[in-house]
């Protein structure tokens, strides 16, 4: 006797498994969303570990303040349609108080605000879990990730001291103060969440999807025009045909030239490529080590 | 652990046809995988295990060379580092060895994982260090393996490391075992070399619990039976590695006889629509499930039949291992999260008493008498170590039973009394219902992982 199931929906079961445990074994876990794909995908399969029940938990979102508008209006009908809660940790409100102070220049980014930001959200919520939708393909500091990420009191990640994690058996136990960070799609690649992403026919912002839109060029990285990026008094801003990779703050994220404009070209492009999806990404060519870096000081 | 990508590149090349070769410079391209193909398949997950300059480092490179699964921009940075480094050749190492200490010191500390995929697998790598000080990274690399990787020079034969290797694979539970005879280019690519090693790999394996053997004749650096199959081994007749990672047949190793439905969590929706809507989620260990099957709820006893099986909005007519499912049953009986759902004529042992072989994974040594926190399945309990029967040295299999100090990397029986009974099957039976894990009640860490071999007689 011998049955298989195809490799989504093995990696998907895992995901569902994983989140389900978070549920069973924290007090007050937490979704860190931050409407690119991977935590639509996240969502996705909370969504079906729990229905018909809805998502038992709310889902967090760090808003750098620098948002594609698509990005915000996506994620306030998803959650319409979920009826899920959300929380919102400001990065701009926490400027305006002062408790974090802006970067200067043109290459000036807002993803190092982001992890006090995210630090203190969790700490009011008093969330003891956040589920996050990193993968260990991304990059090489998170290939080392476990699924049930430990972080001390201060939120910092101990990479050389991880806790052994085998089988499926999750060990969630913490002491006071003590939270984890969860990613229950380490095991997906790129390829693998968009074609999840058509198998499931999920719904994603039309800014994964090829689109014309004013961008300039940037140490060789294609960047949007908006009102939050400093164009230096050279720089030639160019209409492109493109489409994200990744969706984070609009400052830093690379568009890349492409006609894909539906499931099926994304997927065959996304196959085809020879580039990471974070090769667009400034906050990650800062230095050879830099997401290690960020991840000790609590990032995700 | 040098590594020579641009020698990898030079002769992937060459077995381009010259047209092949000027379309692949000029848009790189793999074979598209259509929306088809991608339903179609399966997950793989390896491990390997090796050390420096056994080879490994370039077999793994080849495979995700050759299946375009290292990227122009990983290639670039890895480039950059090695010369920053002072290093003679592309450094490889250093796609794997993502953390600072690692980069610094040279060495793997962790259990890396790489992907790649081709047509008709996706493929997970487990890639651990080989080292005798590394045996629990190998041990969580082996966990959920359903392959693994041993690396033979041809020069060297069998050494302590193979053994070792091979051993953990076979405590494991490891369905298939793929040994590498690497370096053939290295004694002239001889016949009698390969089948020397072969014979004696075969004895000692003998002494193990493997089902399934496999050698190949290779030269990972040249790219003899990896991909592509060697004009220099005519005599092998048998696949290439690449070609027997994507057809070895791994779906019966699930065990899809014994139902184990381990329940993780109550669904309970408190809603208007769904009012009376009861489910328990969990993943399914062992089995398959049908509606209509009558099911027993351990440890309570009560009996019932499955009435749907839920996945997100859809009720499916079967489900099996390794799927994560809601089940609804035609009465409400009393279950909860750590409870199991079995059939009535296909009970797993239900016992407070023990016996594993457990590898320590914790500087402070395995206590005899001394209480652990303990999971298994979805239950939670805790247990007092009862007895060490012996230690085993991994190198040669044999028991020790004067020393039975139970320290890092170290595996041993030993016999456990649990606060309450566990429902379980011997982990030769069952990876998943036959496995669990100790952890430090004062430190909250997993310090052991343990295979269960069986019932202990009481004490």
């Amino acid at each position: 006797m011998s049955k298989s199931i195809n490799h989504l929906r093995e990696l998907e079961s895992e995901g569902i498994y994983v989140i389900r445990e978070v549920a069973a074994q924290f007090e007050n876990p937490a979704l860190l969303f931050s409407g690119g794909k991977d935590s639509i995908v996240m969502t996705h399969l909370a969504h079906k570990a729990f229905y018909p029940g809805k998502i038992p938990f709310p889902l967090v979102h760090i808003d750098t303040g620098h948002n594609f508008p698509e990005t915000i209006a996506f994620r306030d009908s998803l959650m319409d349609k979920l009826g899920a809660k959300l929380v919102v940790g400001s990065v701009q409100e926490a400027i305006d108080a002062g408790k974090v102070v802006e970067e200067k220049g043109y290459t000036a980014l807002r993803n190092g605000l982001q992890t006090p930001v995210l630090l203190e959200t969790l700490e009011i919520g008093k969330y003891d879990a956040a589920l996050g939708g990193a993968r260990r393909d991304e990059e090489k500091a998170r290939a080392k990730e476990r699924f049930f990420s430990h972080r001390d009191e201060f939120g910092q990640w101990d990479p050389k001291n991880q806790r052994p994690e085998l089988w499926n058996l999750f060990n969630g136990k913490k002491n006071v103060g003590e939270h984890f960070r969860i990613f229950p799609i380490s095991n997906w690649t790129e390829l693998d969440v968009w074609q999840y992403i058509a198998l499931e026919k999920i719904d994603i912002p039309n800014l994964y999807m090829s689109h014309k839109r004013d961008c300039v060029v940037r140490d060789g990285v294609i960047l949007a025009v908006t009102p939050f990026l400093n164009l230096k008094p050279d720089e030639k801003v160019e209409e492109m045909t493109v489409r994200f990779r990744t969706i984070g703050d609009a400052t830093c994220t690379g568009a890349t030239l492409s006609d894909a404009a539906d499931m099926d070209s994304i997927i065959k492009e996304v196959a085809m490529t020879r580039q990471t999806e974070r090769g667009g990404r400034a906050d990650d060519k800062r230095s050879e080590t830099s997401m290690e870096d960020r991840k000790k000081l609590g990032y995700f | 652990m040098s590594f020579e990508l641009d020698k990898i590149k030079e002769e992937s090349s060459n077995h381009q046809s010259n047209k092949e070769q000027e379309k692949m410079q000029e848009t790189t391209t793999q074979e598209p995988i259509s929306s088809e193909d991608y339903l179609n398949m399966e997950l793989l997950r390896f491990t390997t295990a090796g050390s420096v300059d056994d080879g490994k480092s370039t077999l793994i490179g080849r495979l995700l060379y050759d299946s375009k699964s290292i990227y122009e921009d990983t290639y670039e940075a890895v480039k950059s580092s090695s010369e920053k480094r002072g290093d003679e050749n592309i450094n490889l190492a250093l796609v794997t060895d993502g953390l600072k200490a690692e980069r610094e010191q040279g060495i793997t500390i962790d259990v890396a994982y790489r992907y790649f995929s081709t047509p008709i697998r996706k493929f997970i790598i487990a890639d651990t260090p080989g080292h005798i000080q590394y045996t629990r990274n190998m041990v969580t690399g082996a966990s959920t393996a359903n392959l693994a990787l041993i690396m033979i020079d041809a020069r060297n034969g069998i050494v302590e490391q193979t053994k070792r290797h091979s051993l953990i694979a076979s405590l494991l539970g490891i369905p298939h075992i793929v040994v590498c005879i690497n370096k053939m280019d290295l004694v002239e690519y001889e016949q009698d070399a390969y089948e020397k090693i072969r014979k004696e790999y075969k004895e000692f394996a003998g002494k193990l619990n493997v089902k399934d053997v496999r050698f190949i004749p290779m030269s990972a650096l040249n790219g003899d039976n990896i991909v592509h199959r060697s004009d220099k081994m005519t005599w092998y007749n048998g696949p290439t590695l690449m070609y027997l990672l994507e057809h070895i047949y791994i779906a019966s190793d699930q065990n899809l006889i014994d139902v184990r439905f381990p329940v993780q969590s109550v669904i309970r929706p408190h809603s208007e629509e769904h009012h009376d809507y009861r489910a328990y989620g969990g993943r399914i260990a062992g089995g398959t499930l049908r509606p209509g099957d009558k099911v027993v709820a351990l440890p309570s006893g009560f009996t019932s039949h499955i009435k749907t099986i839920d996945f997100g909005n859809d009720s499916i007519m079967e489900a099996h291992t390794p799927m994560s499912v809601s089940i609804t049953l035609t009465d409400n009986i009393d279950i909860s999260r750590g409870d199991m759902i079995v059939r009535e004529d296909n009970l797993p042992y239900q016992s407070q008493d023990i016996e594993v072989m457990v590898c320590w994974m914790n500087e402070r040594p395995l206590q005899l008498q001394g209480k652990y926190a303990l999971m298994h399945t979805t239950k939670s309990v805790r247990c007092i170590v009862k007895d060490i029967k012996y230690k085993m040295n991994i190198n040669t299999l044999s028991r020790l039973t004067d020393d039975k100090t139970i320290g890092l990397n170290d595996i041993g029986r030993v016999s456990l009394r649990t606060t309450e009974a566990l429902f379980y099957d011997s982990y030769r039976r069952n990876r998943n219902t036959g496995s669990l894990v100790l952890i430090d009640e004062t430190t909250n860490v997993t310090v052991g992982a343990c295979m269960i071999i069986g019932e202990s007689s009481a004490m």
